[in-house]
């Protein structure tokens, strides 16, 4: 690890620069587009340099898109609300059934256990586009079409495999003999699962939680055939910036930056979890 | 006050049968060591009176009554696990309080005590990662016995824990198991451990108990060769050969010398078999005189509280000598001649490895 010679350092820090400014660029402009009209935007060259202005924001909030044409509602502040709503109860469902199918295909053998947690993993195979028109004529049958039920549940498709596996790792990864220690104490087997095998499973269950939400949130095709206006995320809601008029650059960038914030903000907190949590699943014995 | 019953306990696993037919009694108060080759089955029994697995055939009993189906948390067992089982999330405290279904006086009360007893006061607000090996260990102790369980099963309790403590704990073991009631097994590699610390000892030999009895009489008088060689460091020194009854004595041919055994009874001739001598049990000198088998001494290990000789006798068989570090020894290369006491030889038959006969020392005891 220790790299010693100053030349090697120089180049480290070299290489992660580049590597940093590479990635970080885009999310600065969007950044720095959101403060920008679209005109100021649109001129060339671009100046870094500008006179800030929340117009944007302002017109996000308050659901007013001014466009050279004309006034035009937008439901941003909704979508942001349906996005929230969306992923949390998906991750939270997706937990509430994922942790303990991961316990017991970590910890039991059951006749087709391997198969049904490989089927459940497949299910991240399938494009997306593929199964989705089947599922939107299904949905309408049974009335699920528009409801927030509906893409919670169209959602398990993206959190629950991720979780089963990842967390049923995790669960492998801790001796049983610690869960009979605790029974042989005098616990039944549902006290041994709540109270030591899901809090030694802990940073396990928090990173693959958060690698859904974030999977989650940034879904787009899900919710754009299943779901109307009033119940879509941000990431269709976007869609809403590309107006009659022209496409609204301004807004779209405070958009995009306040979609991500959440995301960005949960993955900050949970960084430390999210990687240590995530290699010590994956190295194992 | 319960007794455990084991009754004719198998479970196979595939082609392997880590237990056949087991039967032991373990009478309240009484500690007794499984102890066997790795691969015999001792975590396998310990485990289904824990009731981890469940025994494919046969019964286990607790205070007279039939535990298995039962479930773990009803079955009245403390355990302490080789790889120790922490709660890793939890204090040494909350470790040790978990099997308690006390208030909360009580709980501190009986922690206290036997933290006490087990010297660890000063580490229970300690999570485990923090502890020693051994802090561990006592840690793990204290939770199996903190419940004053009917039955204590220790897993190997020494096998990750460093020398020293080793002796310690086996000094203080048989003290702190016999405190309570409880029947206690105690599972182990190391004949030492088995010897130091147990009342009895069952030798188990794959998945079959090939001798159940005292420590003493498990050394004097192993039903087996196979079990006469698990204890003994060195190990018994063995010969091929073809006693004959002659005047009433049994004797054989050693490497070209005529060894006296022991006295015949009534049986004229024994067939092919395994004498079994131990290290300690052989003179070795520079005088010829009858009786004794001409050697050539190969190496001399000093240990301090004894030497031990390897010795290769007139035919090449190699054997092995320890004798108290301040006898007469000679130097590597010198010719001697090794001799011992008729008691001291135990026949083996060499097809079943069964001990022959009732030696003069099994008389005696």
């Amino acid at each position: 690890m220790e790299h010693s010679s100053l030349a090697g350092r120089i180049f480290r820090g070299v290489a992660l620069t580049l590597i940093l400014i590479f990635f970080m660029f885009p999310i600065v402009w969007i950044f720095l587009m959101s403060f920008q009209t679209n005109e100021q935007i649109l001129r060339i060259p671009p100046r870094i340099l500008f006179e800030p202005t929340f117009a944007n924001y302002e017109a996000l909030i308050s659901g007013q898109l001014r466009t050279a044409a004309g006034n035009l509602q937008i439901s941003f502040m909704r979508n942001l609300f349906n996005s929230v709503v969306l992923s949390s109860a998906a991750v939270l469902l997706a937990l509430l059934l994922g942790v303990p199918a991961a316990y017991a295909f970590a910890r039991f053998k059951f006749r087709l256990g391997e198969s049904i947690a490989f089927t459940l993993l497949s299910f991240r195979f399938a494009p997306p586009l593929l199964v989705l028109l089947p599922l939107s004529l299904y949905y309408q049958e049974l009335g699920l079409n528009d409801t927030y039920f509906g893409i919670v549940w169209v959602y398990q498709l993206i959190a629950l495999p991720l979780i089963l596996w990842i967390v049923r790792g995790y669960f492998e990864d801790i001796s049983p003999d610690i869960e009979h220690a605790y029974r042989l104490a005098g616990h039944s087997w549902r006290e041994a699962f709540t109270r030591i095998a899901v809090p030694l499973a802990g940073p396990g269950i928090a990173a693959a939680g958060l690698l859904s939400f974030i999977f989650c949130w940034n879904n787009f095709v899900f919710a754009l055939i299943l779901a109307s206006a009033d119940k879509q995320p941000v990431t269709v809601g976007a869609l809403a910036f590309v107006t009659a008029s022209g496409i609204q650059y301004g807004q779209i960038a405070a958009a995009i930056v306040l979609s991500v914030t959440p995301t960005l903000l949960l993955a900050l907190y949970a960084q430390r979890y999210l990687v240590e949590g995530l290699s010590l699943g994956a190295v194992k014995g | 006050m319960a007794r455990l019953e084991i009754n004719s306990v198998s479970k196979a696993f595939g082609a392997a049968r880590p237990a056949d037919g087991l039967s032991l009694a373990v009478e309240p108060g009484e500690i007794v060591a499984v102890f066997g080759p790795s691969g015999s089955g001792k975590t396998v029994l310990l485990r289904m009176i824990a009731g981890m697995f469940e025994p494919d055939d046969g019964d286990i009993l607790i205070g007279g009554r039939s535990v298995v189906g039962a479930p773990p948390e009803r079955r009245g067992i403390g355990m302490a696990f080789q790889n120790f089982a922490l709660f890793p999330h939890m204090t040494a405290r909350d470790n040790i309080a978990s099997g308690l279904r006390a208030s909360g006086n009580e709980v501190a009360r009986r922690v206290a005590a036997i933290s006490k007893l087990l010297k660890i006061e000063h580490v229970l607000g300690h999570a485990p990662r923090e502890l020693s090996n051994g802090q561990k260990q006592r840690t793990a102790l204290a939770r199996a016995l903190i419940g004053n369980p009917d039955v204590l099963l220790l897993d190997d309790p020494l096998r990750n824990v460093d020398a020293k403590l080793r002796y310690e704990m086996r000094l203080e073991l048989p003290n702190l198991l016999r405190r309570g009631t409880a029947a206690v097994l105690y599972v182990t590699q190391d004949y030492r451990e088995a010897m130091a610390i147990a009342d009895r000892i069952a030798v188990l030999i794959d998945g079959r108990l090939a001798q159940v009895a005292t420590p003493a009489d498990i050394y004097a008088q192993p039903a087996s060769v196979a079990i006469a060689r698990l204890f003994g460091d060195p190990t018994i020194n063995l010969a091929e050969v073809s006693p004959v009854a002659e005047h009433g004595m049994l004797s054989a041919e050693v490497a070209g010398a005529r060894m006296r055994l022991a006295a015949a009874d009534g049986t004229a001739s024994l067939g092919s078999c395994w004498l079994g001598v131990r290290p300690e049990d052989l003179a070795v000198s520079s005088a010829s005189s009858d009786g004794a088998i001409p050697a050539r001494i190969l190496a001399i290990t000093p240990m301090h509280e004894k030497a031990v000789l390897l010795l290769r006798l007139a035919d090449g068989t190699e054997w092995l000598a320890a004798l108290p570090p301040d006898a007469p020894q000679g130097a590597a290369d010198d010719g001697v001649f090794v001799r011992f006491a008729s008691d001291a030889a135990m026949l083996f038959d060499r097809a079943t490895g069964l001990r022959i006969g009732a030696s003069p020392r099994l008389k005696a005891a």
